[in-house]
Formats: structure tokens, C-alpha cells, sequence
């Protein structure tokens, strides 16, 4: 069972990246598009799943009275709600709408407001925390991206409106490109270990 | 074609590297904050207290998958060590695919370690969708379930900070790796342990998941030489009007 999951991860991964490559053969394209429906499909089933997964998580919580349980039997009963609401109603109708706009929407907003106090107290923090070289070059160049990207009551300063367009358009562009280069590079050696079955995050080996 | 090209010589590599790697030991250069992920994985065994490890909401169907499958390469060996620990790890997910891998390594973990009658499908999570509803799912488990370190490997955006701030007021370590820059920034200001760049990669190496992954450390060193070789003389001749 382990070794034909295996092969159906490697020959898939295979056929995908081979659709890929080669677009100008179009049997390979047809494969890799219905490889890729298919994996939507049970992107649909394991959201299903996961509900589920999360159900059972918060109802172990009640059952053993938990620390948090409340909070827990609020999940269950907005998410069995919700749930049976969009089997009545169906995604596109008002009601749903309205749960979407009036109580996820502020919600996640409300998160938004709350993380960027964290930031700003996080910042304050930081050289309190780790007072080395690296720390004091980040705040200081937060602080000058905040003062040049800022309005301020007495106008922009142009000596450090010009210098925070530098860093922003020089050296933090070059920085974060050779981030993302270091990243791209993790993620292809990361995907060629699946791809030789050498990483088998399935099939439970 | 040039693509084709990096792959075949990327795989050429891996697989050379993999070999020779078997038969010598891995020569690792030091990153604290995975010194201090290997000490909360014998720390979390010897005090009783549980891992906690968020594979963040990258999805495995893009350009985040990755990020996540390194994540998942990680939580093999973590569960592998732990899972015969009075209380062990907990991981969450903010992806149903990834959710449901989650469960599957976690239950790879517990079999190598010949624990299988201790998995319990409920200690791999799919805490909320979207990276709000992922991280409020996440905040608790740190608050809730006697959580000795918080380990963050994969995607993660500026929700990173939401469990920075719950491991910190419970004080609780953290150690935080994304492959998203705004969320490498907030894991830098507010973690006590961040890895930059690719060094989410190399996790898997400094713990121990084998000769793939400190060859794959080695290919990644010599891509990138190559791409710096390659900016390097692409400014030259275009300095120099060949370009």
C-alpha cells in the first residue's frame, strides 16, 4: 500500500511537472489539467474533512470540560449554524451574504487592528529583547520608511523622503529578491525529495 | 528549455550528493535557532510537556507548497521523537490538503517510532481557513494544551505576529520560519528565534531527516553560487554595452 501511494505521488508529480515543460504536447497538458481538477476535487472533500477534524477536536474539549470550552461550544454551534444555513440557502443568497459581511468580515478586521498593535509593541521590543547589530538596523530602518511614507503635520523632510525611497527601491528590493531566490531555490530541492519518494509526507510511512 | 535545464542538473545533483552523503557525516554550519529546536525536542520528552508545530496555510496546489512540504518533512522527525512523550505534539494547518498530511506524518511518526495505539487523529489540525481564521484557531493550542515551545514552519503572512503574541504572553518559546517576506520581517521583530530566508529549508537537515536533506542543503549552496555567478556577469557585460 505505501509503495503504490509512492508511485501514484511520483508518477503524478512527474506528469504535472512534464505538462509543464512541454506545453507544445498537448496529451501531457490534457493529463496535467485533469491531475490538477482532480486535486481540487479532493481540496473540496478534505475541507469537508477538516470541519469535521475540527469538530471532533472541540467536542473532545467539551467532553473533558478544557480550559477554553466555551469557546469551543461557540465554534460549534456558529459552525454546525452556518453550515446548515448554506444547505438552505445556498452560498450566493442574501442571508449568507450578510453572515459573510456582519460577522466574519469585522471579525478578521477586528484581528487586523489587533496585530497592528502587536507590531508596533513588538518593535518596541525588539532591542529590549535582542539588542545586537541586526536588531538596531531594523528599527532604524523601519523608523525611516515610516517617517519618508508618512504624512507629517510640518510636511515631508526631503532629505529623508529621498533617502527612504533609496533604501526601499535599492536595497530592500535587492534584499528581498535574493530572499526569494534562496526561497525558490529551498522550494525545487524540497519538491525534487518528494518527487524521488526520498520525503513521503503520505500514505503513512 | 532553460528551466528543463536547472531542473535535470538540480536533480543530477541531489541524487550524486544523496549517495555521497550517506557515507559521510553532515557537516552543518551553526544557526541558533535550530540549535534550540533540537533542545525543545528533547525538552518537551524529558519535562512532559508538548511541541506545538503550525505548518502555516500554504496550499499544496501553489507556489507555497514548498514551504509546506519542508514544514511536513520537519513534523516526520519531531513526531518520530516525541510521539513516546506524555504529551505529544500537536500540529496545525490552515490548508485542508495540508491538514490531512499533517495527520498522515504525524501517524508516519508514531509507526516508525512503533508507538501506532498512541496516534490520536485529533492532535493534527486544520485550525480555520484563510490566515485569520487559521491563526485565531492556532492562538489557543499555546494558551490551552501545556505548550512548551511553538514551532512555525511554512507559510505564514503577517498572521504571524497574532501567534507571536499568544507564545509571548504565555511564555512560551517560539521558533519561526516563512517563506513569506512580510512574514519573515514580523517573525524577526517579534519571535525570540526566526530563520530568514531559505534556512526554513534546512530545518529538516539540523534535525536529522537524512542524507537527502543535508544534499539538498549542498545543491542549494551551489545554485546559488551559480545564480550570483550568473548576476555577477549579466552586470559585467551589461556594464561593458555586450548586452
Amino acid at each position: 500500500m505505501r509503495i503504490l501511494a509512492a508511485v501514484i505521488a511520483i508518477a503524478a508529480g512527474l506528469l504535472v511537472l512534464a505538462g509543464y515543460f512541454f506545453p507544445e504536447i498537448s496529451v501531457l497538458v490534457t493529463i496535467q489539467t485533469l491531475l490538477l481538477n482532480w486535486a481540487l476535487l479532493m481540496l473540496a472533500a478534505a475541507t469537508l474533512v477538516g470541519a469535521l477534524n475540527l469538530a471532533a477536536v472541540h467536542t473532545n474539549k467539551i467532553r473533558r470540560r478544557e480550559k477554553g470550552n466555551l469557546y469551543s461550544a461557540v465554534l460549534l454551534v456558529f459552525l454546525f449554524g452556518v453550515f446548515m444555513l448554506g444547505l438552505i440557502f445556498k452560498p450566493g443568497h442574501e442571508v449568507m451574504r450578510l453572515l459573510l459581511n456582519g460577522l466574519l468580515l469585522p471579525v478578521e478586521a477586528s484581528l487586523m487592528a489587533v496585530l497592528a498593535v502587536t507590531l508596533l509593541y513588538a518593535g518596541v521590543r525588539l532591542l529590549r529583547r535582542r539588542a545586537d547589530f541586526t536588531s538596531l538596523i531594523f528599527v532604524a530602518t523601519a523608523a525611516l520608511i515610516l517617517l519618508g511614507s508618512a504624512t507629517l503635520p510640518f510636511g515631508n523632510i526631503p532629505v529623508v523622503t529621498s533617502i527612504s525611497l533609496w533604501v526601499k527601491q535599492v536595497l530592500a528590493v535587492g534584499g528581498a529578491r535574493g530572499i526569494l531566490i534562496g526561497v525558490a531555490l529551498g522550494s525545487l530541492l524540497t519538491g525534487l525529495r518528494v518527487l524521488f519518494g526520498a520525503d513521503r509526507p503520505y500514505g503513512g510511512n | 528549455m532553460i528551466e528543463i535545464a536547472i531542473f535535470a542538473f538540480a536533480a543530477f545533483l541531489l541524487l550524486i550528493l544523496t549517495f555521497w552523503k550517506r557515507k559521510s557525516p553532515a557537516v552543518l554550519r551553526e544557526l541558533p535557532a535550530l540549535a534550540r529546536l533540537q533542545r525543545a525536542i528533547g525538552v518537551s520528552v524529558e519535562d512532559g510537556s508538548r511541541l506545538h508545530v503550525s505548518l502555516g496555510q500554504g496550499g499544496l496546489l501553489n507556489a507555497q507548497g514548498g514551504s509546506a512540504l519542508a514544514g511536513l518533512a520537519a513534523l516526520r522527525i519531531i513526531s518520530e521523537r516525541t510521539s513516546v512523550s506524555d504529551k505529544p505534539p500537536v500540529a496545525s494547518a490552515g490548508d485542508p490538503l495540508l491538514g490531512l498530511l499533517t495527520q498522515d506524518t504525524l501517524q508516519a511518526g508514531y509507526h516508525a517510532a512503533g508507538v501506532d495505539e498512541l496516534y490520536a487523529p485529533t492532535s493534527g489540525r486544520i485550525t480555520g481557513l484563510g490566515p485569520f481564521g487559521f491563526a485565531a484557531g492556532a492562538m489557543p493550542i499555546t494558551a490551552n494544551e501545556n505548550i512548551s515551545a511553538n514551532l512555525l514552519l511554512g507559510h505564514f503572512g503577517v498572521e504571524a505576529g497574532l501567534l507571536t503574541e499568544a507564545a509571548e504572553r504565555e511564555s512560551v518559546q517560539l521558533i519561526g520560519a516563512s517563506d513569506n517576506l512580510a512574514g519573515q520581517s514580523i517573525l524577526f521583530a517579534s519571535a525570540q528565534d526566526a530563520l530568514i530566508g531559505e534556512e526554513l529549508f534546512a530545518a529538516g537537515a539540523y534535525i536529522g531527516a537524512g542524507p537527502s536533506h543535508t544534499a539538498s542543503l549542498t545543491v542549494q549552496d551551489l545554485l546559488r553560487l551559480i545564480v550570483i555567478l550568473a548576476l555577477l556577469g549579466g552586470a559585467f557585460l551589461k556594464f561593458a554595452g555586450m548586452i
